[in-house]
């Protein structure tokens, strides 16, 4: 019991050690948020920068004079290959690209994951499984015969043809998260349901729909950000007039021609960032649940 | 008939996915396999001539360059991004008043994509105009951090902009496991009178054993298809001192015109990709069903 009673002096002690100890956390937590945000915060003062301020200047140094040509030609005159309209047309095409992409595979997830958790039937989780080894492949073992059946249904180089990949190799991934949503919800609900005659649809339209709203957001969220951050499927199937955002920004960047414009490449690499930095922002919660349901699964 | 179709309608929903997955998946795998085992160049042939392209695969120094890159730069990025999130989820563990910023700064690389990432590292670490020339600035004349251009060391550079990318989303899952070790017998310790370090060392950690395993496997799994960030940061260059099975994969699919290359490089990347998921995926849906 002795070694519990501490002299006065033995408190303070202990007291400044523990401020010493509470401020050093704080400032190797400073030093962390440092290294993240640096990137970004180069990124945004360099693209507001005119390129004689960054040949004379420093990498971290605020802008002397605020510049906005660079964003100016980022976004509408920048040569990405022999075309020199910026990002602003690849963008739209992302967009084309993700909004179907992101709608249809999460309605046939919805669909999916709702079979697979409410009305089972033999072989429903072999089926489940065979969608779940789909999604831990690497891509690049299914290029080359995407890009020859693409090209025989005659849509290869397009948007739609895009869409398509996108919608089919996101699917294991939405069905997986409806899955495991829906897996929670009490079979007798759906047996009562029967009893009363409501049918396949009615059920799922009357009672699992309003109920799937997190689930609708987080798969909408984490869909999102993969279509929009694609750059193999983007790369490999698009033509110069197709291209998404991404790789757009890479061909700015990496065009071996003229002067290196170090503002108008950061300045196109925040506009490409920005979609789903801004979803992460609003939505964080939601955008964290995603990336840690599609690792460790519900 | 309507009679019929009710009792089916559940298959009938699920059909066209499962022939989709069947087909895009596990027929294109297939494709891929039988044409890894013959003779294709620019077009491909179906005549299955044996392992002659995992052999030229095997003499290319170009694939071992890549081979061996993918394991320097797994085995760092594995390792640096556990530790480092590790680290990070234990120090926001303390009853941090900003928890949710900080948390919320940390994480934000893993909205990006990985072109914009190795674009931003790209003008960073160029030797120009980027660090370096900004320390020599500062008076530190002979001050060198060429690695973005050095043969030697560019693959590091990758390794850096990996785990700037992705070191939050580790420390994220770390920080669910956190909170999730039962607080009874944190209390229990500290009643005791053990110092809270070895609390950490001898009870909270050891029982994350399943978080380590599945940030392992996500860790991993990012490694192996790393294609977009050496793109977009090092161009596979300088020469092919950085590629990785992924770029060399497509290099071959789509410059050089050599689909059997190609295909057996994709194969050989499946190959690395199951021989870590599958003994996964199987323990996890196995102790599902039970």
């Amino acid at each position: 019991m002795t070694d519990l009673t501490l002299t006065p002096v033995q408190t303070r002690q202990s007291h400044i050690g523990k401020a010493v100890l509470r401020w050093s956390l704080y400032i190797l937590l400073g030093v962390f948020a440092l290294f993240y945000l640096m990137p970004l915060f180069v990124m945004v003062t360099t693209s507001l920068k005119s390129l004689e301020e960054i040949r004379t200047g420093d990498l971290v140094a605020l802008p002397r004079e605020v510049t906005f040509e660079a964003w100016r030609t980022a976004w509408s005159s920048a040569c990405t290959g022999i075309q020199c309209e910026g990002v602003r047309p690849f963008f739209w095409n992302s967009v084309l690209i993700a909004i179907p992409a992101v709608t249809l595979s999460t309605l046939l997830g919805a669909m999916n994951g709702y079979v697979i958790a409410q009305w089972r039937f033999r072989g429903a989780n072999l089926i489940f499984s065979l969608m779940l080894f789909g999604c831990f492949i690497p891509f690049q073992v299914v290029l080359l015969p995407m890009a020859r059946l693409l090209g025989m249904m005659g849509i290869a180089g397009t948007i739609p043809g895009l869409i398509f990949v996108h919608v089919i190799y996101g699917l294991g991934f939405t069905t997986l998260f409806f899955r495991n949503y829906y897996v929670s919800i009490p079979a007798e609900l759906t047996k009562a349901a029967k009893v009363d005659g409501a049918g396949f649809f009615r059920i799922f339209w009357s009672i699992f729909l309003p109920l799937s709203l997190p689930i609708i957001v987080v798969t909408v969220i984490w869909q999102f950000t993969q279509i929009w951050n694609d750059f193999l499927f983007g790369v490999s199937f698009s033509q110069a007039g197709t291209q998404p955002v991404t790789v757009a920004l890479n061909n700015i960047v990496n065009s071996t021609t003229g002067v290196k414009e170090y503002n108008v490449d950061m300045a196109a690499a925040i506009i490409a960032a920005l979609p789903t930095l801004l979803v992460y922002v609003v939505a964080g919660k939601y955008f964290i649940r995603g990336l840690t349901a599609g690792s460790v699964k519900g | 008939m309507t009679k019929w179709l009710e009792e089916h309608t559940p298959k009938l929903v699920l059909a066209p996915s499962f022939v989709a997955i069947m087909i895009f998946v596990y027929g294109f795998i297939a494709w891929t396999a039988w044409v890894s085992f013959t003779r294709s160049r620019l077009l491909p042939k179906y005549e299955i001539e044996g392992l002659i392209q995992y052999e030229r695969l095997m003499a290319s120094p170009r694939w071992e360059t890549a081979l061996n890159n993918l394991f320097v730069f797994g085995a760092l990025f594995i390792i640096i991004a556990m530790v480092l999130g590790l680290l990070l989820a234990i120090l926001l563990d303390q009853n941090i008043r900003t928890e949710g910023a900080i948390r919320t700064i940390y994480l934000y690389p893993m909205a990006l994509s990985m072109i914009v990432t190795g674009t931003a590292w790209k003008w960073i670490l160029n030797p120009g105009l980027g660090l370096e020339a900004m320390i020599r600035g500062w008076g530190f004349e002979s001050f060198t951090f060429d690695w973005l251009v050095n043969p030697d060391m560019a693959i590091y550079t990758v390794v850096i902009a990996a785990i700037w990318q992705s070191s939050g989303f580790v420390m994220a899952l770390f920080l669910a496991g956190l909170r999730s070790v039962d607080q009874e017998i944190i209390r229990a310790a500290q009643v005791d009178g053990i110092p809270t370090w070895r609390v950490y060392t001898a009870i909270i950690i050891p029982s994350m054993a399943p978080i380590f395993l599945s940030a392992f496997i996500v860790l991993s799994h990012l490694a192996i298809k790393s294609f977009d960030l050496v793109i977009a940061l090092t161009g596979g260059g300088p020469g092919y001192a950085t590629d990785l099975p992924a770029t060399y994969m497509y290099a071959m699919a789509f410059s050089r015109g050599d689909i059997g290359q190609a295909a057996s490089s994709a194969m050989i990347m499946m190959m690395v990709v199951f021989a870590i998921v599958v003994p996964y995926l199987y323990s996890e849906l196995r102790s599902k069903d039970d």
